[in-house]
């Protein structure tokens, strides 16, 4: 490999394109730079985009437009099995007719390792996923979670710098599949190993990556660590795709020392803080989290605008309650509390008064 | 963070009350115990038998639903299977057609090189008479055709001109007294008086319907008296055979009708037997005294010798090697069909090869083999191509493409066998282009047809169909992410193919083989058409001994061969590939 | 010793033409306990439609009540009945076959003996029926219909320059003078008997010398000197339509095929009568038919082989019929409307050199040699 490039990205995507057909791009005009370690997921709905991106990085698709780099190389010319990346798959892809040591043996074996050496490794990385005593069996011959471990020390055991996770956790159980987010995270950062991971599922993106690329309609809508994506969504497809979300619609009144004044659409008037709004009169989209509503207006500033709401429903959830409210038209106005003593347990039907601190409501776009 | 999927599967690792309730029950089945220690239901009857009965009833049940198919089954497919096993070895028609003989030639030795004894020959005479009245001794003539040629004829000719023997003792008894034409005269004198003896009667039917292959019972109007049983023993068989056959065959009533020749020649060998003319002094029954004069006049009766009568008919009657062929040829069953099919023949002094210019089978079924075998190997070179690009295109390409596969289907199997002599015969298609092309010159048009070349290819293009479904229907499980995996673990495309690919498709090839391999092997149609005489199969013969010679027995032996080198076959494909590597779906 | 029953097919149909009979037959009195439905077995294509015309149409336009069904499987008949016998259950009624077939089914009980005077209708001239069929009773079952004969048939248009049209059954072995493929009959029958005949044994010495082992060798032997240039052939319509498509200069087939070819298709094509072998053909009734069935088949019968019938069947095809009575009455083609004398295999023209297939000797030595015959083939 060539000297990396300036900025010391080791994964690169300039300005690259995808079409299918020739008529729709499947990917718009992606641009991506990842370090070496980095663990980055790539999340987004079903469409839109992310698992074509990695086919394009492992060399199963062709870019329609732009360069993707590796080390700084362009790759767009060099045939898969010349990249040197180890692949999960969403269905493991272990070779049926193939026992678990001759399946990890074969990067090995293509790449004409001696013998010896290729048993060592083979233990090596088995042992690694804590399958030591499995190397002897089928594939059809063991579980799940097994056959996942397997495949993850397939991907391993040519030691590439690039590992590229397509699903690979979408069809355990949930119990088995946080064992594993773990376990993978762990294995990619003991390693130092650069990962790129998709997923549709944004708990498994927000626990174990570094940073999390939002993909929607082929484009990164949000690159970001985890809990800035939380907080601080940028736009309202990623503030509505990222845990759960409170939404009111309105128009911008005035924007004044970094805060915008939001007429809500049956007329009540909220504090924001405008993310990707700007102009006076423009329609938009207001998010808070559900935990950050308060019903106590003593615990806001005294010249805060606050809201009529009316109970529709408790829940007692254990460490929480959750609280669905009527507010400015929307039924669906979840608040969030903690169980703490004294918290107050409301009842269908009472009518209470809410607030935020303005910087806990995002003006987003109405989009 | 949990908090944060608001929604999700919820796995449930708490008992459930059914298991609570499953655990309530085993503890009270426990609860019943009989003096044994063993388990037993509310009602004490052993828990085991208890189960026994309601799986019982389970199992009648799904018998019940199954049974038109296991009949069906049964009746269409393992019966038709046995019944041709069978014919392969069954001989009965020998001993039954010949019953008398067949016993007396086991004592026989040929290679004393002198003719049977006398007696054979009149046990001959009086088997042949029936067995010539019943109209089955041609049947007898073509079997033993088969093993030795000329047999046929003779018992054909002998057939016709047994009437003349008898009539050599008929004429002159008939002579001495007018009584001896009379059908009431003969019936007296056979029922005698006493004791009667039935078995002489049962035995008789018995021959009838073996010989007739019916199964006919009743009273047949006539039983010989003990007396006259021990009196005129050859004389009692013979007329009591045809009484039997008067009564079954003829329908007519046993007092009415006048014996046939036979029986006169039988009473002539009773009165000529040592001893007899005293023991007939004494006998005092009905129409002794027609018996007595008979016995007083010996001289006119010319001296019995069947040996010579028959060889007037026939001289072949003089060749040892006719009744060797009997001999051999005598037991119910036989593996003469079968020697017959690995191109030996069985003599007295075991098995030996048959002329060289008449082994044909070892030949066939070689070729036959061989022939499959490369038919299926082009299959797959054919097959395999088409089978990995449906699979590998979309759904509605591939289907569309699944049609043009099958089309083959829907025209008539000789409709296409005919096309490809069109297509290959040397005015045909193929060599036209070539000719026209000036690849190859009018006056050396290649020959396409009436050979191997013509079979292959013909019989290659109607089973590629077979090699390509199994092989599309398993190639379509393949997912494309192993031979994704296979690249981006670093190896070429011709290496992901052949170390991975390729042994996930091998159960379809497998499938598509064993299909057919097995149809080419049995296939006869197309070869008849287009194999000439280099390119035609096992089952070309097989056809040809059901349909043509008539020669079951060998025709059954050929397909009982052909079964087992199929199955034997299958076993070997099992040992080798394993037999689980076959999918056809 | 071999009584052989030689085939004088050669008594019949000397003479066409001359004397013409008042064809009027008698109105034919109703049949009484007869079933109405007959199954007719034959041969399918030009023949069995010649049938069909010549008897079974105008019998059914005398009795419309009768209705006649008609089985394409007289090749198989032989097996079929045999296997219907074990099953106990005849479904034919009448069943057209070969000479030597009616023979073997006589033989084996399958067949019903008849008595042709009583069965058979007598010629117009009181000739009784069993004088007027004459030596082709050759079977106590066996009724006729037809004589034919396998033959040989070239293309004109294939004789070499300068060279006469083969006239000599020799020249099926001359590939010197005569060089292009020829298609034989898949089986020993004639084959053995043509290339005998070829080989210098007198046509009255053949089956002497083709009983011995040395003689079969020899047959084969001769028959080997062609082998490479012979298409064999299993089915009637092969040999016509290896001709029609120029793959062989001249084949063995029947007759009425090769008229077909030649009349009806207007191919060059020509036939060469030389040593053509006469077979029969014609009617036997399975044995075991109920009464009503049984009297239905006499009463067709009587009535399908009478002089005239046979006389009209000619008029469809270049088969010759089987009564000395019906030669006489044979006309024109009924579409093309030629002679059809001169196209019969007894026309003396045609029937100057002809061959007499022996049954009974084919009858013992058939598997014999077959497996000779196959084993060579398979060289």
């Amino acid at each position: 490999m060539a000297d990396a490039s300036a900025n010391g990205a080791f994964v690169e995507f300039e300005r690259v394109q995808k079409s299918y057909d020739g008529e729709t791009l499947v990917v718009k005009d992606l641009n991506l730079s990842m370090p070496k370690g980095e663990f980055l997921t790539m999340l987004g709905p079903s469409g839109s985009g992310k698992t074509t991106c990695l086919m394009m990085l492992a060399g199963f698709e062709t870019a329609t437009h732009g360069d993707i780099r590796l080390d700084g190389t362009s790759i767009n010319n060099i045939p898969p099995h010349k990249r040197g990346i180890g692949m999960v798959f969403q269905n493991y892809a272990l070779f049926p007719h193939m026992t678990i040591a001759e399946n990890l043996a074969f990067p090995l074996e293509v790449r004409k390792i001696g013998k010896a050496k290729r048993e060592e490794k083979v233990k090596r990385a088995l042992d690694m996923v804590e399958m030591g005593d499995f190397g002897g069996r089928r594939p059809a011959q063991l579980s799940g979670g097994q056959q996942q471990r397997v495949a993850l020390a397939r991907a391993l055991v040519f030691e590439p710098e690039l590992v590229l996770m397509d699903e690979p956790l979408g069809a355990l159980d949930k119990q088995l599949r946080e064992k594993m987010q773990f376990e993978i995270t762990d294995l990619a950062h003991r390693l130092g190993i650069t990962t790129v991971y998709v997923t549709h599922d944004q708990t498994e993106a927000l626990t174990m990556s570094d940073r999390v690329a939002v993909f929607d309609d082929g484009r990164i809508q949000q690159l970001a660590p985890p809990d800035q994506l939380y907080e601080e969504p940028e736009n309202s497809f990623v503030a509505q795709f990222i845990g759960e979300n409170n939404t009111l619609e309105g128009t911008i009144k005035e924007i004044k020392g970094g805060l915008a004044l939001v007429q809500l659409d049956d007329g009540g008037l909220i504090d924001c803080k405008p993310i990707n709004v700007s102009e006076i009169g423009q329609r938009t989209r207001v998010s808070i989290r559900p935990e950050r509503v308060e019903f106590n207006p003593a615990r806001l500033s005294d010249d805060a605008h606050t809201l009529k709401a009316e109970v529709l429903e408790f829940i007692y959830m254990g460490d929480i309650f959750r609280t669905r409210l009527r507010v400015a038209g929307n039924n669906d106005f979840i608040v969030k509390t903690r169980n703490a003593p004294g918290q107050v347990r409301l009842k269908p039907g009472e009518q209470v008064e809410i607030g935020w601190l303005p910087e806990d409501c995002r003006a987003l776009d109405a989009a | 963070m949990s908090d944060l999927k608001s929604t999700g599967p919820q796995t449930m690792d708490a008992p459930t009350p059914e298991d609570a309730l499953h655990e309530a029950k085993a503890l009270n089945a426990e609860d019943h115990r009989d003096a044994s220690g063993r388990l037993v239901t509310a009602d004490g009857r052993s828990l085991k038998s208890s189960l026994n009965r309601a799986l019982r009833l389970q199992k009648a049940r799904a018998m019940m639903l199954i049974a038109p198919l296991l009949i069906f089954v049964l009746v269409t497919f393992i019966a038709p299977i046995a019944s041709m096993l069978f014919r392969s070895v069954e001989n009965e028609i020998v001993a039954n057609t010949l019953p008398l003989t067949t016993d007396r030639l086991e004592s026989w030795d040929a290679t004393q090189g002198e003719l049977p004894p006398e007696a054979v020959f009149q046990d001959l005479f009086f088997d042949l008479f029936l067995a010539a009245e019943a109209k089955e001794h041609t049947k007898l003539g073509t079997r033993l055709n088969y093993e030795s040629t000329g047999v046929s004829s003779l018992f054909r000719q002998s057939g016709r001109r047994l009437d003349d023997i008898g009539e050599a003792y008929q004429d002159p008894l008939e002579d001495l007294n007018e009584a001896w034409k009379e059908g009431a005269v003969w019936f007296e004198l056979m029922s005698g008086q006493g004791q009667t003896s039935d078995g002489v009667v049962t035995n008789q039917i018995d021959r009838f319907n073996k010989l007739t292959s019916s199964n006919l019972r009743g009273d047949i109007g006539f039983a010989p008296s003990e007396e006259i049983a021990a009196l005129l023993p050859k004389t009692t068989r013979a007329y009591t055979a045809w009484a039997v056959f008067t009564v079954f065959e003829d329908e007519d009533v046993v007092a009415a009708e006048d014996p046939w020749e036979a029986v006169y020649a039988a009473l002539a060998l009773d009165l000529q037997s040592p001893g007899a003319a005293d023991r007939i002094a004494a006998y005092d029954g009905p129409q002794a005294e027609l018996l007595q004069e008979a016995a007083a006049n010996l001289e006119i009766l010319p001296e019995a010798d069947f040996t010579a009568a028959f060889l007037d008919i026939d001289e072949d009657w003089g060749d040892i090697n006719r009744w060797e062929t009997f001999q051999v040829y005598s037991p119910k069953y036989t593996d003469g069909y079968f020697l017959n099919s690995v191109d030996l023949q069985k003599t007295p002094d075991g098995f030996e090869a048959r002329p060289e210019n008449e082994r044909i089978y070892i030949t066939l079924f070689q070729r036959t083999i061989f022939m499959s075998l490369v038919i299926t190997g082009s299959c797959i070179l054919l097959g395999y191509p088409v089978a990995w690009i449906l699979a590998n295109l979309p759904t509605r390409t591939a289907n569309l493409l699944m049609i043009l596969v099958l089309l083959p289907f829907w025209t008539s199997l000789l409709v296409r066998t005919s096309a490809w002599k069109v297509m290959l015969q040397q005015q045909g298609v193929i060599n036209d282009v070539l000719v026209w092309l000036g690849l190859v010159g009018d006056g050396s048009r290649l020959v396409m047809i009436n050979n191997q070349f013509g079979t292959i290819v013909a019989m290659t293009h109607i089973l590629l169909p077979f090699m390509i479904l199994p092989m599309y229907s398993v190639m379509q499980t393949i997912q494309p992410s192993y031979l994704r995996a296979a690249k981006s673990l670093g190896a070429t495309n011709w290496t992901a193919f052949w170390r991975v690919y390729f042994p996930q498709s091998v159960p379809g090839i497998g499938a598509g083989s064993i299909l057919v391999f097995i149809l080419s092997i049995g296939y006869y149609i197309t070869p008849e058409i287009v194999g000439g005489t280099k390119g035609v199969f096992i089952s070309n013969r097989i056809a040809y001994h059901i349909s043509s010679s008539l020669n079951w027995g060998l025709a059954a032996a050929l397909g009982t061969i052909l079964f087992v080198v199929v199955l034997v076959l299958y076993w070997a494909y099992d040992k080798i590939v394993g037999i689980d590597n076959v999918k056809l779906g | 010793m071999k009584r052989t029953k030689l085939l004088l097919a050669t008594s019949v149909l000397t003479a066409v033409g001359g004397i013409s009979f008042a064809a009027s037959h008698s109105e034919m009195e109703a049949c009484e306990d007869c079933a109405n439905d007959m199954t007719l077995v034959s041969w399918g294509g030009a023949y069995q439609a010649s049938q069909t015309k010549a008897y079974a149409e105008p019998y059914m336009e005398m009795f419309p009540e009768v209705s006649v069904a008609w089985d394409e499987s007289s090749a198989e008949a032989v097996a079929k009945l045999r296997a219907m016998n074990e099953a106990g259950n005849v479904t034919w009624d009448l069943v057209d076959v070969v000479a030597s077939d009616a023979i073997r089914l006589c033989d084996e009980g399958l067949a019903m003996e008849i008595d042709p005077d009583e069965d058979l209708a007598a010629a117009p001239d009181g000739t009784s029926a069993e004088d007027d069929f004459g030596d082709l009773l050759v079977s106590d079952c066996f009724i006729p219909q037809i004589v034919y004969s396998t033959t040989f048939g070239y293309r004109t248009d294939l004789v070499p320059d300068g060279v006469e049209p083969p006239s000599d059954i020799c020249s099926v072995f001359d590939l010197e003078t005569y060089p292009g493929k020829r298609s034989l009959e898949k089986r020993p029958i004639n084959n053995m008997e043509w290339a005998l005949l070829c080989d210098g044994v007198a046509k009255e010495d053949v089956y002497d010398v083709l009983e011995t082992d040395e003689g079969q060798e020899q047959a084969l032997a001769k028959l080997d000197t062609i082998k490479d240039q012979v298409v064999w052939w299993s089915a009637g319509a092969d040999t016509p339509q290896l001709l029609a498509d120029g793959e062989v200069f001249m084949g063995s087939t029947y007759n009425g095929r090769l008229f077909s070819v030649i009349e009806e298709q207007d191919q060059p094509v020509a036939m060469m009568w030389d040593a053509q072998v006469f077979d029969l053909d014609g009617w036997i009734i399975p044995e075991g038919l109920p009464e009503d069935r049984l009297n239905r088949v006499k009463h067709f019968v009587k009535f399908a082989t009478d002089t005239q019938r046979l006389a009209d069947q000619a008029k469809y095809i270049s088969y010759g019929p089987a009564r000395e009575s019906s030669a006489p009455l044979v006309g024109q083609h009924a579409e093309l409307g030629i002679e059809m004398g001169p196209h019969m295999p007894t026309d003396p023209a045609n029937a100057t050199n002809t061959f007499l297939y022996n049954y009974e000797w084919w009858a013992d030595y058939r598997d014999d040699i077959d497996a000779k015959f196959q084993a060579w083939l398979a060289q």
